[in-house]
């Protein structure tokens, strides 16, 4: 037992980090609902301070941008705290300049927001969008480093994880980062769907690109919701995305594979792989589903959430086997 | 200084003559568009139904979507007709502004067409808020809260520019397409495919009509005093 383990400590930390999941997740609303610029000013709200906006202003697309705000104002919240809490109590050095890096990561991210918004710069949005995953990983490893398990193990026998699978995971969490931005990018075009069609393109393995073949695409789409014309360029994005699904499917089915073969099935390391294959299981389901239903925004934004929590798993399983193997090779032997 | 004075008179009043007898033999581009084939049947906007403002402006039926604006026979309104690659005479500046409002929680009309420097009105009929974001891509953006009964919006844009995009994020169905020009020689086709440009000067010009879904056609004519007719099809593959 290590007397080092703060519950309070602990639970905030865990606070602050369902609540940073749960801003993707309005974050994810907020794009699938194209309501990004429905605030046109920041860090007012319709020239209003923003904790002040009448409640008869949250409609529509306001109503996703203004609650994103406000959560984003809570979430940057709770992380000063944190990060002042760890400086304060928490007796690792490196978790004091941990909790920085998250006060500072917040800080950037809600500038980032603000600008995208003042500036109305698209582009912003997919800056936006990959820092909240790396804030998800970073929030959720501060909850991971405050835990009394992580604090307990510390002084207790661990098995080594092979480099090899440790690798193997790493590369595929590193996909799975590159996915997301690739889907911020689709998202972030605001182009809708670029392919209406799943398993195949436009009735095709893989669609023709050809400007007469784009500008047919264009004549029959609805943008219901003003979305931009597409391009060739979005469709070909489109396929990549599904192709770097394709592979980080086979990538994480692997991993289990191989971690159950290494580990042995009872390991925790090796349930947490399988529990990653069925995450992404899920969201190839929910990414046809959001093709499937012309990406109606709570699919959509299901499919960001998922997304979000794949790359998590992926991060933590990296942590925890990378000290896991250090602690095995300090440890005295028996 | 008197001679430098009468001089440039003269130049004034020989230009307004001239200009004043162009325009009495200038003449008026007329035609119809029409549509060959099947456009894809409208959609309601469904997601009005999760705006309790907008929804309550339609106790029955939802609003359609207006992508294919054609009538039973098959004339197509909505299409933007101008001259192409003349040289630039905006008198947009002096021109009477024309009002683009948000009336059910929709832009009215959806296409409109102006010169660079006219005044485009943005009004708010509606009891609910709307952002104005205009999307251009050879003007500046901008976006602007309008509450209901707020004061109407002034827009005007430099730059011709083709279908720019206003928009509310609010309301993120809501978009209308205003087509910019820098001289006055377009018109938009009414609801029975019919378009007129008016006092249009004697000359070989290129007419181009403009869908924003069907794409663009040019046509080679001739305008003389007593104008120029010229009919658009195009066609929905």
């Amino acid at each position: 037992m290590n007397n080092n383990f703060r519950p309070a400590l602990f639970w905030f930390a865990v606070l602050n980090a369902v609540a940073t999941f749960l801003l993707i997740g309005l974050g994810g609303l907020v794009t699938s609902h194209e309501a990004g610029m429905s605030v046109p000013d920041w860090p007012t709200s319709y020239g209003y301070n923003m904790f002040a906006l009448p409640i008869r202003f949250w409609t529509g697309g306001a109503f996703f941008e203004h609650t994103h705000r406000l959560l984003a104002s809570a979430v940057g919240f709770l992380t000063t705290v944190l990060a002042l809490w760890l400086w304060l109590k928490d007796a690792r050095k490196w978790m004091h300049w941990l909790g920085v890096a998250a006060f500072l990561l917040v800080v950037l991210q809600g500038i980032l927001g603000g600008l995208r918004v003042d500036l109305r710069m698209p582009s912003l949005g997919i800056f936006h969008g990959a820092i909240a995953q790396i804030f998800l990983v970073l929030a959720c490893s501060l909850a991971l480093f405050t835990s009394r398990w992580w604090i307990n193990s510390e002084t207790e026998k661990q098995v080594a994880v092979p480099r090899g699978l440790r690798s193997h995971i790493l590369w595929v969490t590193v996909l799975i980062f590159i996915q997301l931005l690739i889907a911020a990018t689709m998202r972030h075009q605001h182009a809708g769907l670029a392919i209406p069609d799943f398993p195949l393109a436009y009735g095709k393995v893989w669609p023709d690109t050809s400007a007469a073949a784009v500008a047919s695409y264009n004549e029959r789409r609805f943008e219901m919701q003003g979305e931009n014309p597409i391009t060739a360029f979005q469709v070909d994005l489109q396929m990549i995305h599904r192709l770097v699904a394709y592979a980080i499917f086979l990538g994480v089915a692997a991993a289990a594979m191989l971690a159950r073969k290494k580990l042995g099935g009872r390991d925790p390391l090796a349930r947490l792989a399988f529990v990653w294959l069925g995450l992404l299981t899920l969201q190839i389901v929910l990414g046809a589903a959001t093709i499937w239903t012309n990406k109606a925004a709570d699919v959509a934004t299901l499919h960001v959430m998922v997304g979000a929590l794949a790359l998590l798993t992926g991060s933590l399983w990296c942590l925890v086997a990378a000290r896991r193997t250090r602690l095995a090779a300090t440890s005295p032997s028996p | 200084m008197l001679a430098n004075f009468m001089k440039k008179s003269l130049l004034l009043l020989s230009l307004g003559i001239i200009s004043a007898l162009q325009l009495a033999r200038a003449g008026d581009i007329t035609g119809t568009i029409s549509l060959k084939g099947t456009p894809p049947a409208e959609r309601e906007i469904t997601p009005i139904k999760d705006n309790p403002d907008c929804v309550a402006m339609y106790p029955t039926d939802l609003p359609k979507t207006k992508f294919y604006v054609v009538d039973a026979s098959g004339n197509l309104a909505d299409v933007v007709v101008y001259l192409k690659g003349v040289p630039s005479a905006s008198t947009g500046a002096t021109a009477d502004p024309v009002l683009l409002d948000q009336k059910g929680c929709l832009y009215s009309p959806q296409i409109m067409a102006v010169q660079t420097g006219q005044k485009i009105i943005v009004k708010n009929s509606d009891p609910c808020v709307h952002n104005i974001h205009t999307m251009p891509k050879q003007n500046p953006e901008s976006n602007q809260v309008q509450m209901p009964g707020g004061a109407d919006l002034t827009f005007t844009f430099d730059k011709p520019e083709p279908f720019l995009k206003f928009q509310c994020d609010v309301h993120p169905w809501m978009f209308a397409w205003v087509s910019v020009f820098d001289h006055p020689y377009f018109a938009v086709s009414g609801k029975d495919g019919k378009f007129t440009i008016k006092n249009v000067p004697p000359g070989k010009y290129t007419l181009e009509a403009a869908h924003r879904k069907l794409g663009t056609q040019d046509a080679d004519i001739e305008v003389k005093a007593d104008g120029a007719s010229q009919n658009f099809t195009f066609e929905v593959k």
